[in-house]
């Protein structure tokens, strides 16, 4: 009952700012949770905290029960991947060498069989080539995988990070604003992939979204966490969400036209 | 023209030494935004453990294989006990303490070695083959074409074809990103430091023995024609510090051919000036747009 991350009581202070304050949430296998709230309510420190980028003042983290002291390089052993707001994929390796960096870490030949040309590396490296072109395939952007990400138009780059994300097999995927930029056509087809990741044949993952696009987190989240100034001020199925008062104030009041301060 | 000839060959296979030693500092410089000013010394500190253990079997090869060793160890020591610990923010500092470390190697080579000029070997003959009455390459020259053709191959293959180079790559694009994708990115700096170390200690092998010999400043004119191919290329590319590379030796074998040896430093330097002024992205650089 303990499965999947789990933030306890989490607070974060930058200086005199409070970016988060007792935050608690949980993510279990097979789910699909969002975090919505307006612009600097917390919603990237709070990634950045799972992450490991940020250590959160008070608090813990748990994963399956466990303790949890995230480190950025050790994320992906823990089965946790993220997606970063924009892209940030390297410009210089072609989309499919993007991806299989994102899965490297299971590729455990060092430098010196590497350099000998012993038969171990080379496996390795065909078997991280077929994983990568297999997740391109899943994603239908196979056909790019020699291309240069920078010449892709953005909607096939936002899968190509979503697809170095999920080379890591990571068993949560963490999703930066995956929607940013992205035209209504391209948000649906996103938001069928995402509903679909918990129900993959292969490595299913749950996902924790934070993302603007409202129409997206409603369509497919199972459970949403509403943040405002640091706090949750809501959490709960979708319809729940909608119609809870302090939501409609914190959040959907802004979209109105009500200036905030 | 059998002069010209002559020159040229011998230009080339110079050259390809260069090649060599542009690469490594091409490849310290993609990894870590550093040019090592250092890789002269370190490579004859190299020299110098070869040169010992030469000594002691009697063997030219165990020699070499010692020196490509310490060039990958001393690499490796460079990056975690003096790079890592030196704030990168400013350009600066990382130059400063390189050439720090290469008064601190020749006084330390002096040391134990003494100043002068010790014999160094060559496992094959230097005299040239005749070809149909033409003096063409010798059989050393030979040696060091395949060398560094078989290391510029291994550093394409490293890179290109297995996950540990595709590492180091992504770690030198973008470090945060690569961290959270796994990556351990000061590992992969500090393997870069060791191949390029690697690789320069395999062209200081090769080169000392073709000028006067052993000495702590036994590199110090290869590094400054080794830079220029590298400024040449543009730095950040690998083809551009081998065609560098091929350039500068041609380059000088003319002048010293024609002109006279006692040209060479000043030819280097006009070059690397001449780059550095008109097209100091190097050769090989991407047209950009210029900010107004």
């Amino acid at each position: 009952m303990e499965d999947g991350l789990a933030l306890h009581h989490i607070g974060v202070r930058f200086g005199g700012l409070t970016a988060l304050d007792d935050v608690s949430l949980r993510v279990s296998p097979g789910e699909v949770v969002g975090v919505i709230g307006p612009n600097g309510a917390g919603k990237t420190t709070l990634f950045n905290v799972v992450c490991g980028f940020v250590a959160p003042h008070t608090g813990s983290l748990t994963l399956d029960g466990r303790p949890l002291r995230p480190r950025p390089h050790r994320l992906t052993r823990l089965g946790i991947a993220r997606t970063l707001q924009g892209t940030g994929l390297f410009a210089g390796l072609t989309v499919l060498e993007n991806v299989m960096a994102g899965a490297s870490h299971a590729a455990r030949t060092g430098l010196l069989p590497a350099l000998l040309g012993l038969p171990r590396s080379d496996r390795d490296e065909r078997r991280l080539r077929r994983h990568a072109h297999d997740v391109l395939d899943e994603l239908g952007i196979a056909a790019h995988a020699e291309a240069a990400p920078g010449t892709l138009p953005f909607a096939v780059r936002q899968r190509v990070a979503l697809a170095r994300a999920l080379a890591a097999r990571p068993r949560l995927l963490l999703l930066d604003e995956p929607a940013g930029g992205l035209g209504a056509e391209d948000v649906a087809g996103l938001a069928e992939l995402i509903r679909g990741l918990p129900r993959r044949a292969a490595d299913p993952c749950a996902v924790l979204l934070v993302e603007h696009h409202m129409d997206l987190v409603m369509a497919v989240c199972d459970r949403i966490v509403v943040l405002d100034f640091g706090r949750v001020v809501a959490a709960g199925p979708p319809e729940a969400v909608r119609e809870d008062p302090a939501v409609v104030d914190a959040y959907l009041g802004a979209t109105v036209g009500e200036a905030r301060a | 023209m059998d002069r010209f000839l002559f020159l040229t060959l011998d230009g080339l296979s110079r050259g390809a030494v260069y090649a060599a030693f542009a690469l490594a500092l091409v490849l310290i410089w993609r990894a870590g935004r550093i040019v090592n000013f250092a890789q002269g010394a370190m490579a004859v500190a190299a020299a110098y453990v070869a040169y010992s253990v030469t000594a002691a079997t009697g063997s030219y090869w165990l020699g070499f294989v010692a020196a490509l060793v310490a060039g990958l160890l001393l690499g490796a020591v460079v990056d975690v006990a003096v790079m890592r610990l030196v704030d990168h923010r400013s350009p600066l500092n990382p130059v400063i303490v390189a050439l720090g470390l290469v008064l601190l190697i020749h006084a330390v080579l002096g040391m134990v070695y003494g100043n002068e000029y010790l014999p160094a070997q060559t496992p094959f003959s230097r005299t040239a083959l005749t070809v149909g009455g033409l003096a063409v390459l010798s059989p050393y020259d030979l040696f060091v074409f395949a060398t560094v053709g078989v290391v510029g191959a291994a550093l394409v293959w490293i890179f290109t074809r297995t996950a540990i180079g595709l590492r180091m790559r992504a770690a030198a694009f973008a470090p945060e990103v690569s961290r959270l994708l796994g990556v351990n990115v000061s590992g992969m700096l500090t393997l870069g430091w060791a191949l390029a170390s690697g690789v320069g200690a395999l062209a200081g092998m090769l080169v000392i023995p073709t000028e006067l010999g052993l000495h702590p400043h036994a590199m110090d004119l290869v590094f400054v024609s080794a830079f220029t191919a590298a400024v040449v290329g543009g730095l950040d590319s690998p083809p551009g510090a081998v065609v560098g590379g091929l350039g500068v030796g041609l380059l000088l074998s003319y002048v010293s051919g024609y002109a006279g040896g006692d040209l060479i430093p000043l030819a280097v330097l006009a070059l690397l000036l001449a780059v550095l002024l008109l097209r100091p992205g190097g050769l090989f650089a991407p047209v950009t747009a210029r900010r107004v």
